[in-house]
């Protein structure tokens, strides 16, 4: 805290303020830039005094598109989101971000109104019992009793989002608390005996993983969000340079190391590459890194890693062990870690035979698709996208074919220009998400990676982007259906395609129009060449509707049952 | 198996829908689980019986309820050395034949009787589980109208065979 600050709050000492203006203070303390909110009945104290206040305020035109673009900022900038929601309905339209943002540990303080204190649980008008409601989706969550705890509480809130395993926590606070006067006065030390995440690892459990180094002839790195959450890429650039270990990534993990480095093998998963699922499938020491375990990544557990000693760095503790035997635990922050490892190396260790394997794998079964010179492949588009942006720009997509084409094709060079919503696997959340990374990161360019269906999901913002002249760019790979949908209903149902088809759709670049916004339909490679140089160039919003191949798959795939190893479509 | 967990909890409102929320979510079963003051005012006590697979969910249920905020601690008393208790109240049918019978039987559990009506008697007996379920299956002939267990509440005792001690989870 700013010395002048605590000079500040120990004159005003004895001044009372309303619940409402202590909220204002709570969020200058915490450095906050930006609310993303929506206003209604419980808020209006709080509007009021924000109206008081000049606080940044982007006004999105559903809840849902406040906290997935306060998500969006969030993953940007590393500091967390923050969202303001009326009661009732306001605070349950945020239920799906806040699940969202939950399971990818995504840092979010969220304000909600609530009814006042003397009518809670008499069913009164918009109340809803968020905080019971969204328990089992909060890091933590409070309503707030008393206008004097919110300031405790809201340091308490911007703390617990934001270190250990980072994630969602949310504040209700009744109309009343709002009104009630309250002292102003500093807030002292934390104090949160139940909460103690560990940051340094064990340095008997660091000892171990460089000893298991010097005995693996196999080893490999699954990097996953958690590097990115640390900020611990130079860390695990240099660990895997040094032992010239192999590196595969996450859906999440991407862009934590870099897609064009000679050691990384792409993303694993359902959707990854042939090498980096080899690589785990075959490995004998596997090292995880801020990375879960998901079943979409792991694939039947049963062929999983089944070869290898499996260590886990991680910094939640239930996350180790939680789906995979492991030999070496090690719960720490990814950075702390890292460093800790690079400090007590051992011998480097020739592990280039498996080295010259996977790169064999890499070079002989890459990402591929059948170019066709009449079609727009959405393949070639994430390619045309990389192009043209220098592979510079924030990625924000929403959850679908598109997504997967995204991750395989645009390829991650710098961290934290990748979003999207990985275990919730959210339709809607792009778009927003786009905004919010817009507002948190204006210098760089934001492309929001779509699909048709998603997009109307959430396509309201486009208020916002009209409103606060946001130049994101909107891609939508229009394939006139839900895709990914569609492609299990061909594999897996014979091709009955039970309501997964778009024939019925608006004409977006109107759309666009009606918002003031320019749109245009591409309906091949130079069309979006060109209208995505036209719209870098322009700084302007720009909706750019793709017409790519409408019965394309995503390949390679693992059927769900079937092992790392059981990929199909590798060759496209 | 079954599991003896206890957990000291911030002694505030949610804390214990936190708490079953999570097993719930879970998919972890509540056997039986207590809750109540302790020497400081403001935690709690929480001892629960849950079934669980193996050890290896036991680790995770435990690492679950101690990422929690509000709760401070987390032990997973089944391999310890314990003190654990539980009450029951038992209201048996009895008749002016059994009503003697019934006492004596009660005798060597320690069970009093708390109350006693013309067609009735309400007993209270405390002890470990097995020794309530004894006493259960001992009065069942005569009919038994209600029962009303606490479930049980367990603390370690203050000396600890080596052999015995909780394996530390190594990440803990
Ligand atoms: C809110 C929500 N509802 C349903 C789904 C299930 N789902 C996953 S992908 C998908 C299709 C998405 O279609 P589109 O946005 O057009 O993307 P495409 O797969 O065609 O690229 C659906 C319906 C979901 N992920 N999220
Ligand atoms: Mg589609």
């Amino acid at each position: 805290m700013k010395a002048s600050w605590v000079a500040e709050q120990k004159t005003v000492e004895s001044s009372l303020v309303s619940g409402a203006e202590l909220f204002i203070q709570g969020l200058q303390n915490e450095k906050v830039d930006v609310v993303f909110g929506y206003p209604g009945g419980a808020v209006l104290p709080i509007y009021d005094a924000l109206y008081k206040a000049e606080m940044k305020h982007v006004l999105t035109r559903h809840e849902q598109g406040a906290i997935h673009a306060a998500q969006g900022y969030a993953r940007v900038t590393g500091k967390p989101g923050v969202v303001l929601a009326t009661s009732g309905p306001g605070a349950t339209n945020l239920v799906t971000g806040i699940a969202d943002a939950m399971i990818d540990s995504i840092p979010l303080v969220i304000f909600t109104g609530q009814v006042a204190t003397k009518v809670i649980g008499t069913d009164a008008f918009q109340e809803a019992d968020i905080v019971g409601i969204t328990m089992p989706i909060t890091k933590h969550n409070y309503q707030v009793q008393k206008a004097e705890d919110l300031p405790r509480i809201m340091k308490e809130a911007f703390h617990i989002a934001n270190t250990g395993r980072k994630g969602p926590v949310l504040i209700d606070i009744p109309k009343d608390i709002a009104v009630n006067q309250a002292p102003l006065k500093e807030v002292s030390d934390l104090h949160l005996p139940g909460y103690q995440p560990t940051m340094k690892p064990n340095i008997l459990q660091v000892k171990r993983l460089n000893e298991a180094l010097q005995v693996a002839k196999k080893p490999v790195l699954l990097t996953g969000a958690g590097v990115l959450a640390a900020r611990a890429e130079e860390e695990l650039l240099a660990f895997a340079e040094y032992y010239q270990i192999p590196v595969v990534q996450t859906l999440l993990g991407l862009g934590g190391f870099p897609a064009d480095h000679p050691l990384c093998y792409g993303m694993a998963g359902m959707h990854g590459t042939y090498a980096a699922n080899m690589a785990l499938y075959d490995c004998d020491l596997l090292i995880g890194i801020g990375a879960r375990f998901d079943d979409r990544l792991t694939g039947n557990l049963d062929h999983f890693a089944k070869k290898a000693v499996v260590a886990h760095i991680d910094i939640d503790p239930a996350e180790i062990g939680k789906n995979i035997p492991t030999e070496i635990p090690i719960v720490g922050c990814a950075k702390e870690t890292l460093k800790a490892l690079n400090q007590t190396q051992g011998e480097k260790s020739n592990f280039n035979d498996w080295v010259i394997q996977l790169s064999k794998y890499r070079s002989e079964l890459p990402l591929t698709y059948k170019s066709n010179e009449k079609e727009l492949k959405p393949q070639k588009l994430m390619e045309i996208l990389h192009e043209v942006t220098k592979g510079a720009a924030i990625v924000s997509t929403d959850v679908g074919q598109h997504q997967m084409w995204a991750a395989q094709y645009y390829t991650f060079s710098t961290s934290n220009r990748w979003i999207t919503s990985g275990g919730l696997g959210t339709m809607g959340f792009g778009f927003p998400a786009a905004i919010g990374a817009k507002v948190g990161r204006p210098d760089l360019p934001v492309i929001a990676v779509v699909g048709d269906g998603g997009f109307q999901m959430t396509l309201q913002e486009l208020g916002v982007l009209q409103d606060w002249e946001l130049p994101v760019i909107v891609v939508i790979v229009n394939n006139k259906s839900l895709g990914m949908v569609r492609q299990w209903q061909e594999i897996f149902y014979e091709k009955r395609y039970s309501h997964s088809l778009l024939d019925i759709q608006p004409d977006f670049v109107k759309l666009a129009a009606a918002y003031g916004i320019e749109g245009k339909r591409a309906e091949n490679e130079e069309e979006v060449r060109e209208a995505l140089e036209a719209a870098l160039s322009s700084k302007k919003p720009f909706v750019l509707d793709c017409a790519v191949t409408a019965d394309e798959n995503v390949y390679p795939m693992i059927a769900p049952g079937k092992g790392l190893h059981e990929m199909i479509g590798v060759r496209g | 198996m079954r599991r003896i967990i206890s957990a000291t909890v911030l002694n505030e409102s949610g804390v214990l829908n936190r708490l079953t929320g999570l097993l719930t979510k879970r998919q972890f079963n509540i056997e039986n689980i207590t809750v109540g003051h302790t020497e400081d005012p403001a935690v709690s006590k929480v001892t629960l019986t849950v079934w669980v697979e193996d050890d290896r969910k036991a680790e995770q249920l435990v690492k679950q309820l101690h990422k929690q905020i509000n709760i401070l601690k987390v032990r997973d008393l089944t391999n310890m050395a314990l003190v654990s208790r539980e009450l029951a109240l038992i209201k048996v049918l009895t008749t002016p034949d059994t009503r003697s019978e019934i006492k004596m039987l009660i005798e060597p559990f320690r069970a009093t009787v708390l109350d006693v009506s013309l067609e009735n008697v309400t007993l209270e007996v405390t002890g470990d589980s097995e020794k309530v379920d004894a006493l259960i299956e001992l009065l069942r002939p005569y009919g038994i109208k209600e029962i009303s267990r606490t479930g049980l509440t367990a603390i370690p005792r203050g000396t600890q065979k080596k052999v015995l001690e909780l394996h530390p989870y190594s990440i803990m």
